[in-house]
């Protein structure tokens, strides 16, 4: 691989699940205040799209940063089996004392995927909706798209 | 600084093998990738420039020369053709993702000469992608 270039894989992967925003550390006024709809006691869900970007070097023999079955292994290990069809507030130990806004999703998923060993972990997007989509590099500094 | 992307689409065929590769080896690290006949895809691209609008037409560059640029370099090289047999620029390389997005880059980044080429991802499907930017580029920050 030419040093000139960075080269970057990315995946896409979906999930479903449910979440309520809500904060034990706030009143019950003051949660609808800031959380709205998305305070319902009984919570509500989404499709969520994760994007998951890697580089590394390209490796001649493979032409790949990563093999895509490993890290389709790595992230339904990792992510998917936790996160496809849960309650995000309940099933997540992350998310019992953190509000799972798709800000924390983004930062816990991140953190889940950091360890993969085969290429360097970017930075992940997180898209609740259609509409809405987060960011995580960590605490890289390149990781940011340019 | 303002950056303008156009996006273009080709379908190509390619198959993944290493010939330094044993049979079950080929096998194992590309999976189906493998078949020896080969498979397709429909691959977006998308092509980010970077520059300063002109203070009298108000364009980075025309649109309609990067139109021209993409026709000439990327569609009449790879649409519709076998990407293993057919571009020369990926002759004894894997046609991965990485490696394509790699060979737009260097046939595009010398034609582009009003506004600098920032960004080229590679869409293989809509699930996987690869981006190629110019090393540093993070690390100046937003340029």
């Amino acid at each position: 691989m030419s040093s000139a270039l960075k080269v970057e894989l990315g995946r896409r992967y979906r999930f479903s699940a449910s979440h309520r925003l809500h904060t034990a550390h706030l009143s019950k006024e003051e949660n609808n205040r800031v959380f709205g709809k998305c305070s319902n006691p009984y919570g509500h869900g989404h499709n969520y799209v994760l994007e998951v970007s890697l580089s590394g070097d390209v490796d001649p023999a493979t032409g790949m940063i990563a093999n895509l079955a490993d890290l389709d292994a790595f992230v339904t290990d990792h992510v998917l089996e936790d996160f496809d069809h849960k309650s995000l507030n309940e099933d997540i130990p992350a998310f019992r004392d953190c509000v799972p806004t798709t800000e924390n999703v983004c930062i816990e998923i991140f953190r889940r995927l950091k360890s993969f060993p085969k290429a360097r972990l970017e930075r992940i997007r997180v898209a609740e909706t259609g509409k809405n989509s987060f960011e995580y590099a960590g605490d890289n500094p390149e990781g940011n798209r340019p | 600084m303002v950056l303008i992307t156009r996006k273009i689409e080709f379908s190509a065929s390619h198959l993944y093998h290493n010939p330094n590769f044993s049979a079950e080896e080929n096998r194992r690290v590309f999976g189906k990738c493998n078949n020896p006949h080969g498979h397709g895809h429909n691959y977006t691209l998308e092509v980010t420039v970077a520059g300063e609008p002109d203070p009298v037409t108000g364009m980075v560059l025309d649109l309609k020369e990067l139109k021209e640029i993409l026709e000439r370099e990327v569609m009449q090289r790879m649409d519709h053709r076998h990407l293993n047999y057919e571009v020369p620029e990926l002759a004894g390389q894997i046609p991965t993702c990485e490696n394509i997005a790699q060979v737009l880059w260097r046939l595009l980044d010398p034609k582009i000469t009003r506004g600098r080429l920032h960004h080229v991802r590679l869409y293989e499907s809509p699930d996987l992608f690869a981006d190629c930017y110019r090393n540093g580029a993070a690390a100046a920050g937003k340029l």
